[in-house]
């Protein structure tokens, strides 16, 4: 229902806006109804980039974005406010969405007066609380208190309440729980499973893997812009391809095992990327031609497809399962 | 024994009243050891570690006593309490990347910071060079501003700084939670080898992710609502955690290889009481599905086992 094709999103910096970032390069994807997909990369990846292009915040600078098979770019007054009515935006500090000087649920009352006119005040209010017990919230507890009464939990719950009033198709999930507790954040990645499970879409960005795996059907990895693998969520948490997806599942802490020793490598200073592959300064088995070649996505399994040359149709791939043994190259950054 | 605290008590002076954010804890660390320190926000694990060296207004000493290498130390008195700052006990902030001056080179900064603890930066200067290339960081950091620096670097360059002076404790808190997995992985690693080579006696590491805690920490304190729930070796309280509060929360974590639809974790139902007016007994008792009419009274922190210290009725009965 909702498609990226090849789209790029060059930030203009420097003083005058003289040099070019280029933070999301030719990204493809799609989402089905009802399906979970996690946007997965480290900070400066483009992952937040692409949830406010497709929430038409940002401008895309390449490529195309469709919703149902028409161009988001054109939408605009009563097509692009019918937009929002389908697809919208959770965010990652929800202290940070409200304005303090204001009661919370004033988000509510914008949206009534914006998006439903027509409907009387008891009607609406029917309808709030309505949406309130659907994100596990008590309306009695809630209601008319200002932000700072309200635990970080609650008030992503009330944003994520606001967007089921609306006749929401798509969510766009921005690093909403990484914020939260650990008792409550369950609580939150639970409701988006219902939520999914009555066949609402959601692109849920993370840096978190374990949060990622619990949720997603599928998964897409960035990195600094780049897909460089993407697939069923089984296939790529379980049997992870390209270098760079392996060492973020060898790093994520867990509680039935411990880290091997000594595989990690300090990142570098972000240096002038010319051509090649984007994880070239990083990878433990880049070859000499991956400095100035970059390869394509490429399937290489049913649903799986990663852009490294190891796994390119004449290449020997390397074993998928032998990533721990894999030993990361010890040089020294900077 | 390099810590030990006794029934230390800290509260929060506002206008409505006291938060009793800190009451009688009572534990220790031994030489060497990595304790780590979860719990919710709010549960007063900041105010834990700050009380141990930065116990400013509107925090409030209620009582209890701290011992650093058999020796006192004066928490209550900020002035005295300057002699150990930095020398015996140091802290990296929470948000260690936005600590460091922003106007001034890192190097020129440090020099400040030494003359201000009566330390020559002359003398230091060829440890601190040693130890920034033991993190990886080239000495030209000392000539660059914060801003030059990634997240990454300017942890790390924290942590060079905060241990410099080999302190017998050090208090870290929340410094990987910012941070990518990647990095997140070097920054706890690199804590355990200046544990390892002996730059820190013995650490406390404070955040709300456990599962960090089972990589680096030799022990967990578990708190909460501004009690100590249960301590133990790391692998106890992960394995066999003993205080239900423990148990609910480590079941709630997801894995790597979990999905909502092969296995439906649960949250802890309820919310943590409000600290101005804290409810007697047990604070956990609202929460808590076991508990019985003995939680109303306050359970004392006991040892049950060896090294395993847990504040539970129930767990108490089963061991009567």
């Amino acid at each position: 229902m909702l498609r990226l094709d090849n789209v790029s999103k060059v930030y203009r910096i420097g003083a005058f806006g003289g040099k070019a970032l280029h933070a999301v390069n030719n990204v493809s994807f799609e989402v089905q109804k009802g399906e979970v997909v996690a946007l997965i990369g480290e900070s400066g990846s483009g992952k937040s980039t692409i949830g406010k292009m497709i929430l038409r915040l940002l401008e895309v600078t390449e490529g195309k974005i469709t919703y149902n098979g028409e161009d988001i770019s054109v939408f605009k007054g009563e097509t692009l406010k019918n937009y929002y009515r389908q697809v919208q935006g959770v965010f990652q500090d929800p202290f940070s969405s409200y304005n303090p000087i204001f009661k919370a649920d004033r988000i509510f009352e914008v949206l009534h007066e914006e998006f439903f006119p027509g409907l009387s005040a008891t009607e609406w209010q029917h309808r709030v609380e309505n949406a309130l017990f659907s994100v596990g919230l008590n309306p009695a507890h809630v209601l008319n208190k200002y932000p700072h009464q309200l635990s970080g939990g609650q008030l992503q719950r009330f944003l994520i309440a606001r967007a089921l009033l609306l006749d929401i198709q798509f969510l766009v999930a921005d690093e909403i729980i990484s914020m939260l507790d650990a008792s409550t954040r369950i609580d939150v990645l639970n409701l988006l499973a219902d939520l999914k499970s009555r066949g609402l879409s959601i692109l849920f960005i993370t840096h978190d893997l374990s949060l990622a795996y619990y949720i997603s059907d599928r998964a897409i990895i960035l990195y600094k812009g780049y897909v460089v693998e993407r697939g069923a969520a089984e296939k790529i948490f379980h049997t992870p391809l390209h270098p760079y997806t392996r060492m973020l599942m060898e790093s994520v802490p867990r509680l039935d095992r411990k880290w091997e020793k000594g595989t990690t490598l300090l990142e570098r200073q972000a240096e002038a990327f010319q051509g090649g592959c984007p994880y070239y300064e990083r990878c433990p088995v880049a070859e000499k031609i991956c400095a100035a070649y970059r390869p394509p996505l490429a399937e290489v399994d049913a649903d799986h497809l990663v852009a490294c040359v190891h796994y390119e149709p004449s290449a020997t791939p390397l074993n998928p399962l032998a990533y721990t043994e894999q030993r990361t190259r010890q040089g020294n950054p900077g | 024994m390099a810590l030990k605290v006794e029934n230390l008590t800290v509260y929060y002076q506002t206008l409505r009243g006291d938060v009793h954010a800190l009451e009688h804890a009572t534990f220790q660390i031994a030489d060497g050891e990595i304790m780590g320190l979860a719990g919710e926000s709010g549960c007063g694990k900041t105010t834990l570690g700050h009380s141990l060296i930065v116990l400013f207004p509107p925090m409030k000493y209620i009582g209890g006593q701290v011992w650093l290498d058999n020796e006192e130390l004066p928490i209550w008195d900020s002035e005295r309490m300057n002699a150990y700052r930095f020398h015996k006990v140091s802290l990296i902030p929470q948000y260690a990347m936005n600590a460091m001056n922003p106007i001034r080179k890192i190097g020129k900064m440090i020099q400040e910071l030494l003359e201000s603890r009566k330390v020559d930066y002359k003398e230091v200067l060829p440890e601190l060079k040693r130890r920034l290339d033991l993190v990886a960081l080239p000495h030209d950091v000392l000539q660059m501003y914060p801003i030059e620096l990634s997240g990454g670097m300017k942890q790390r360059m924290v942590m060079v700084i905060s241990s410099l002076l080999n302190p017998s404790l050090l208090i870290a808190d929340e410094i990987t939670s910012a941070l990518d997995v990647a990095t997140q992985k070097a920054v706890a690693e690199m804590l355990v080898e200046f544990r390892d080579r002996q730059f820190v006696k013995s650490m406390i590491v404070i955040t709300h992710d456990i599962s960090i805690l089972y990589q680096v920490a030799d022990s967990i304190l578990i708190m909460y609502a501004g009690v100590l729930a249960e301590k133990a070796p790391t692998q106890s309280i992960i394995e066999s955690p003993r205080h239900p509060y423990t148990r609910l929360l480590i079941s709630s974590l997801p894995e790597v290889g979990v999905r909502f639809a092969d296995k439906r974790l649960s949250g802890i139902p309820g919310n943590p009481p409000l600290l101005l007016d804290p409810p007697i007994g047990c604070r956990f008792r609202d929460r808590c599905p076991l508990a019985f009419e003995r939680c109303l009274e306050e359970p004392p922190f006991i040892e049950v086992a060896k090294d395993h210290y847990v504040a539970c009725w129930r767990e108490f009965e089963n061991h009567a």
